[in-house]
């Protein structure tokens, strides 16, 4: 049972707190994602629980102990580098087998676990090889291969595939997720690639500064943003949000467009409050070009600006409150800029902001 | 229409060779024509002071004469144990200064340069130096031994074949260590960290990571080093000339203060040369092994990243 536990974790360098006090749950054989903007302390985080930096203050549990003052090797975690931090002096063989080795393990049975991790990776034609003669995504997956055949408690990642061209990233990405299905392990994996986030997580974690914003399941934090960071964050084109006034049901744009206040929200604002009005670019849809008609909808008209054709729908922009606002168009058909549309504003989709906290006035 | 063909001189085949050219007349000049000279000498008579003697051919007899010479091969011995000790105890002096520089933070640029204060002495003056600090009556070394009660008599350093050995490699670690903490130390700040962090997760202690991460990644280093340091260790002469002049009774004889009494106290030059050939063929052998280790040792290190 690898249950990870973070109990208000600070990380101070010198004076500088870079990690204020962070608490998470990470459940056994969880897939946990931390996602973040550069900076706000993602591998400083993972680091800790890998052990190779201290805790400045809080408690980290590992399947119950607390491992505050435990080394790295006592953790019976495995991580993997950005940098891949393959053994240049070892062939592939050695690199994969080397915990193993150290463990002092029957070198029968590391012949098998290295064996079995070749297999699971596709490693087996590389085996004699020594990593200056691997590409990128090979030593990528040696990297994971050396993080496998130690049947750790617990794997982490810090930003595996940031140094592979998109392409192979894709690929990659789809092969940890199997692999995580295969051997089932608890991960934490850090990346600032939102779409990564989505696709691999169980649940998500959303940083900033040090400080957690956010945990919850992909679809959760993309459909509940607590706050505009969140929103601004996960979602990509990212969401649009407008400032505006609550005034007597209805949310006024300073250019003097108006919608009616999302009737599940309606009691959470008062009359005079300053917020933010949120709607992501799926729910801005010029009439008849939508996915999904029906539902609590009001009517806009708006000039398109610039759009991009993607194939199977095109990205509208246009302005609202003097700001630049993303829609999309689904079944697309050419748009010439300037072009006036009556635009559907799909309101049960729509959040709103408290202007001064930039928290989700829903979550009150 | 048929364009001339250019000079040779101009032609694109040869300008490296036009362009190498003063440094390849430097080279024939300085060292293959006295190397050709002397290797010509090798099998003659020639004495110093009777230049004619230059003209006397005697094929290979000064061979002949060292190879049956048992001083010679005392001090053919000696050398190979002076090198293989002196540069052994280098190496793992200068990995344990490299370790522990790298270690502090706080006044590690003013250590580092402390630290090459003993490559800026002449090596005459650490001989000097360290037959002072080594002499039986005066020597702060005895002196201090005395004043401390652990020893009442005065100690024959320089004397004593085995403390005169000794007192040789001492002054020789000393002058040289420098060279391998220096080079090594350039090698652990090129040192990836990555590696080495993986290396702890993967259940490595401090030792275990040294062993298997460390030290395969400083061998390149601890091989140039090496190789350099068999280049120039012949400098060592000066030491040994200055603190025992090779004797007494040529206890602390190498090839090297042999070669210069043959060629200059007795004037056998012929001899002399024969000998410095040998020494050659020596400090090439030590080069050439400690080079393609170092080659072999380089070749992963491509793919560091
Ligand atoms: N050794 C250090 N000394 C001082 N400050 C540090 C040190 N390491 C990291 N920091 C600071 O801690 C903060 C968090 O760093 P961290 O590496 O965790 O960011 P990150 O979220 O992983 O970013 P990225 O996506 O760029 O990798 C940063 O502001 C960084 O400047
Ligand atoms: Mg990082």
């Amino acid at each position: 049972m690898a249950e990870i536990t973070l109990d208000k974790v600070v990380k101070r360098y010198g004076k500088l707190e870079v990690v204020h006090g962070i608490d998470l749950k990470i459940a056994h054989n969880e897939f946990v994602v931390l996602v973040g903007p550069s900076g706000c302390g993602k591998s400083t985080t993972l680091r800790m629980i890998a052990g190779l930096e201290d805790i400045s203050d809080g408690a980290i549990r590992i399947g119950g102990d607390v491992v505050n003052d435990l080394p790295p090797r006592k953790r019976n975690i495995s991580m993997v580098f950005q940098n891949y931090a393959l053994y240049p002096h070892m062939s592939v063989r050695e690199n994969l087998g080397f915990g193993l080795k150290i463990a002092k393990q029957d070198p029968k049975m590391i012949e098998e676990r290295v064996a079995e991790a070749a297999e699971t990776l596709g490693l087996d034609a590389l085996l004699d090889r020594t990593p200056a003669e691997l590409s990128g995504g090979q030593r990528q997956r040696v990297a994971m291969g050396r993080a496998i055949v130690r049947h750790p408690e617990a794997f982490l990642f810090d930003e595996p595939l940031s140094n592979l061209d998109a392409k192979l990233r894709v690929q990659m990405r789809t092969e940890i997720k199997k692999l995580h299905q295969k051997v089932k392990t608890t991960v934490v994996y850090v990346t600032h690639d939102q779409v990564e986030a989505m696709t691999l997580a169980d649940r998500i974690v959303i940083m900033r500064d040090g400080n957690i914003e956010q945990v919850g399941t992909p679809m959760e934090v993309f459909d509940h943003p607590l706050n505009t960071f969140v929103a601004s964050f996960i979602g990509s084109p990212p969401m649009n949000l407008l400032p505006a006034t609550v005034r007597g049901g209805a949310v006024h744009f300073t250019d003097g467009k108006s919608l009616p206040v999302p009737s599940r929200l309606a009691g959470k604002v008062r009359d005079g409050q300053e917020v933010t009005f949120g709607l992501r670019p799926d729910d801005l849809t010029p009439q008849g070009h939508g996915i999904a008609e029906g539902g609590e909808r009001a009517q806009m008209e708006l000039e398109v600006i610039l759009s991009e054709p993607l194939g199977t729908e095109t990205i509208l922009y246009t302005t609202i409150a003097g700001q630049e606002a993303q829609g999309k168009m689904y079944g697309p058909r050419p748009v010439s800029p300037g072009e006036r549309l009556v635009f559907d504003v799909a309101l049960e989709k729509a959040h709103l902001f408290d202007a001064a906290t930039g928290r989700s006035v829903a979550a009150d | 229409m048929q364009t001339k063909r250019p000079p040779f001189w101009q032609r694109e085949k040869y300008t490296p060779y036009l362009l190498l050219l003063p440094a390849i007349l430097t080279i024939l000049f300085v060292v293959l024509l006295p190397l050709i000279f002397s290797f010509y000498t090798s099998f003659t008579g020639y004495r110093l002071i009777r230049p004619e003697s230059l003209w006397q051919w005697v094929g290979l007899r000064n061979y002949e004469r060292i190879f049956g010479d048992d001083d010679f091969w005392a001090a053919f011995v000696r050398t190979i144990v002076f090198l293989t000790i002196a540069l052994n105890l280098e190496f793992l002096l200068g990995l344990g200064i490299a370790l522990l520089i790298n270690k502090i933070t706080w006044g590690q640029r003013t250590l580092r340069t402390i630290m090459m204060f003993p490559m800026m002495f002449s090596p005459i003056l650490v001989g000097y130096q360290f037959k002072f600090v080594f002499n039986d009556n005066i020597g702060i070394l005895n002196n201090a031994l005395e004043s401390l009660g652990l020893s009442d008599g005065a100690i024959p350093w320089l004397v004593d074949t085995y403390l005169a050995n000794f007192a040789i490699i001492f002054a020789e670690v000393w002058m040289s260590t420098s060279v391998f903490a220096i080079l090594l130390l350039a090698g652990l700040f090129a040192m990836p960290r990555d590696p080495i962090e993986a290396a702890k997760v993967d259940g490595c202690n401090a030792w275990q990571v040294f062993r298997h991460i460390t030290l395969p990644f400083l061998m390149p280093f601890v091989f140039i080093a090496m190789t350099i340091r068999s280049l120039d260790v012949a400098r060592a002469y000066d030491i040994v000339d200055v603190m025992t002049g090779g004797g007494p009774a040529g206890r602390t004889e190498l090839l090297w203060t042999l070669i210069a009494r043959t060629g200059y106290d007795n004037a056998r030059m012929g001899q002399a040369n024969a000998m410095g050939y040998i020494s050659i063929i020596l400090s090439i052998a030590f080069t050439y092994y400690f080079f393609t280790k170092l080659i072999a040792s380089r070749r992963y290190m491509g793919g560091a990243d």
